[in-house]
């Protein structure tokens, strides 16, 4: 077995594009992770059980699932319902949907941290629901979560080949692709791997950093 | 108490602000306040003392609905904090109407609980502003000379965390005072404050109780503090008042021997 730096050199191109794709699906399921985490760690505290105990079971169920099966779910089942969104499109949701599970929980952890003293003076002063959250609670929440969530995109940026089950023509699918072709293995999965560690290990580095940063 | 149907007491006289109407309030099986009347007129500054436990911070958190009694009522001026008339029914208060009537109340708290993400006249504005209505410029006009008046003229744009305890504690004051309440609640104001930034915190207390006549109901172990800026004294023992009167009397002459003993354990 040899390397061959001309095969590394062909498959450059491909490995950009693939690249494209790999952080579109990661950046674009983290956004929809974040925002509906949120939405379930909000709904977890709802004064009425009406809204609590569904979006606890719901969470629950995503999150005892595998991700694999609800990308499946998502591709082939819902087009049976006439609802049909491109493959990219499907594993950004069925991404960020698993995800959010877990960022709820994060954002929960976030929001319980904040002191009791901080609700009592949104109270002493008279300040309504909304403003206690959006302008008190919510930022000091966040603030104390943000490392953790940064570990759920990288967690993200790691479960995306998944999506290349789909069809999602990622990093590790053009790879496969140029070796069912060529025969020529080693380069391009090599040259994968080696492009997640590139974006992974900084990231979780940066992470770091902020969690000293933001330091409690 | 429920068959009580008039809403407003006509026995206030116009100078009563607060009073509590037979109030008693348990946690678990221990009741910290039992079957409590008393008030607090327009302009005084009541000081309550007595042993921890006797339930003096309790009251204060009854009157800024942090807790709910468990039996009696609550009026501050005139108006009912825990009950309100619809329909010619007595009814328990509604979050609506709860807000509306604390909004005449001001609280500073032990533990300063300033928001630590926001800087110092943002803590002061946000509440004149998004509750009272007020314009941005004239929040901050207002709350400029309140830093002014508690002496931090200079710190508007600080963090809470880039201030000292008793900076932050008179941070606090003004932040309660912006909301321009008719009664200030003063929970242990100096209780967390390292020694030496007690006097400085007082001091703008005590400014604050001679040159205006906003009504104040301070807990403190300060007993010195609450001999110079008291009208009245009121010494808790088991959730009840076993003794009032002016300071003068209350500590130099208490007639009764639990203030007797408490006094001499704290002067």
């Amino acid at each position: 077995m040899n390397w061959d730096w001309d095969v590394a050199k062909d498959f450059l191109p491909e490995l950009g594009d693939g690249l494209l794709i790999t952080l579109e699906a990661t950046a674009l399921g983290s956004v929809l992770s974040f925002a509906l985490g949120l939405v379930w760690a909000l709904a977890f505290r709802s004064p009425t059980r009406f809204v609590r105990w569904p979006v606890a079971a719901v969470v629950e169920f995503i999150r005892n699932t595998p991700l694999l099966v609800q990308l499946f779910f998502f591709y082939y089942v819902l087009p049976t319902w006439d609802i049909k969104f491109s493959a990219l499109t499907t594993g950004v949701i069925a991404l960020g949907l698993h995800y959010s599970t877990y960022t709820a929980e994060v954002y929960r952890a976030g929001i319980d941290g904040v002191p009791k003293g901080q609700w009592e003076a949104c109270t002493a002063l008279s300040l309504s629901r909304g403003r206690t959250w959006i302008a008190v609670i919510l930022p000091q929440a966040i603030r104390r979560v943000v490392p953790a969530l940064g570990n759920y995109v990288i967690a993200m940026l790691k479960d995306s080949p998944m999506l290349a089950l789909i069809g999602v023509v990622d990093m590790l699918q053009k790879a496969r692709a140029h070796g069912a072709t060529s025969f020529e293995y080693i380069e391009p999965y090599t040259m994968v791997g080696i492009a997640f560690i590139l974006i992974a290990y900084p990231a979780s580095l940066l992470m770091r950093a902020l969690e000293r940063r933001l330091g409690h | 108490m429920a068959t009580e149907t008039e809403h407003k007491n006509p026995a206030v006289d116009g100078s009563e602000l607060i009073r509590f109407d037979r109030v008693t309030k348990r946690f678990g099986d221990n009741t910290v306040l039992d079957d409590l009347d008393f008030s607090v007129s327009s302009g005084k500054h009541v000081t309550l003392i007595g042993p921890s436990g006797s339930g003096k911070t309790t009251i204060l958190r009854l009157l800024m609905t942090l807790i709910k009694p468990d039996q009696g009522k609550i009026q501050v001026d005139g108006e009912c904090l825990t009950h309100e008339n619809r329909g010619g029914k007595l009814v328990e208060a509604s979050e609506k109407h709860t807000r509306e009537v604390r909004k005449k109340i001001g609280m500073v708290f032990q533990q300063f609980n300033l928001f630590p993400n926001m800087r110092v006249l943002r803590n002061i504005t946000e509440a004149p502003v998004h509750v009272l209505g007020l314009s941005k410029d004239e929040a901050e006009e207002r709350a400029r000379e309140l830093l002014d008046l508690v002496g931090l003229g200079n710190k508007c744009d600080a963090y809470p965390t880039q201030l000292s305890g008793g900076q932050q504690q008179r941070v606090a004051i003004a932040r309660a005072l912006a909301m321009r309440p008719q009664v200030m609640l003063l929970d242990e104001v100096t209780s967390a404050l390292d020694p030496e930034l007690v006097a400085g915190v007082l001091d703008v207390l005590r400014d604050i109780a001679h040159t205006t006549d906003i009504t104040m109901l301070c807990v403190t172990h300060e007993m010195n503090f609450a001999r110079d800026i008291s009208d009245e004294v009121l010494m808790f023992d088991s959730g009840r008042v076993i003794e009032a009167g002016p300071p003068e009397k209350i500590f130099t002459e208490p007639e009764h021997e639990r203030t007797r003993e408490f006094l001499s354990a704290v002067l």
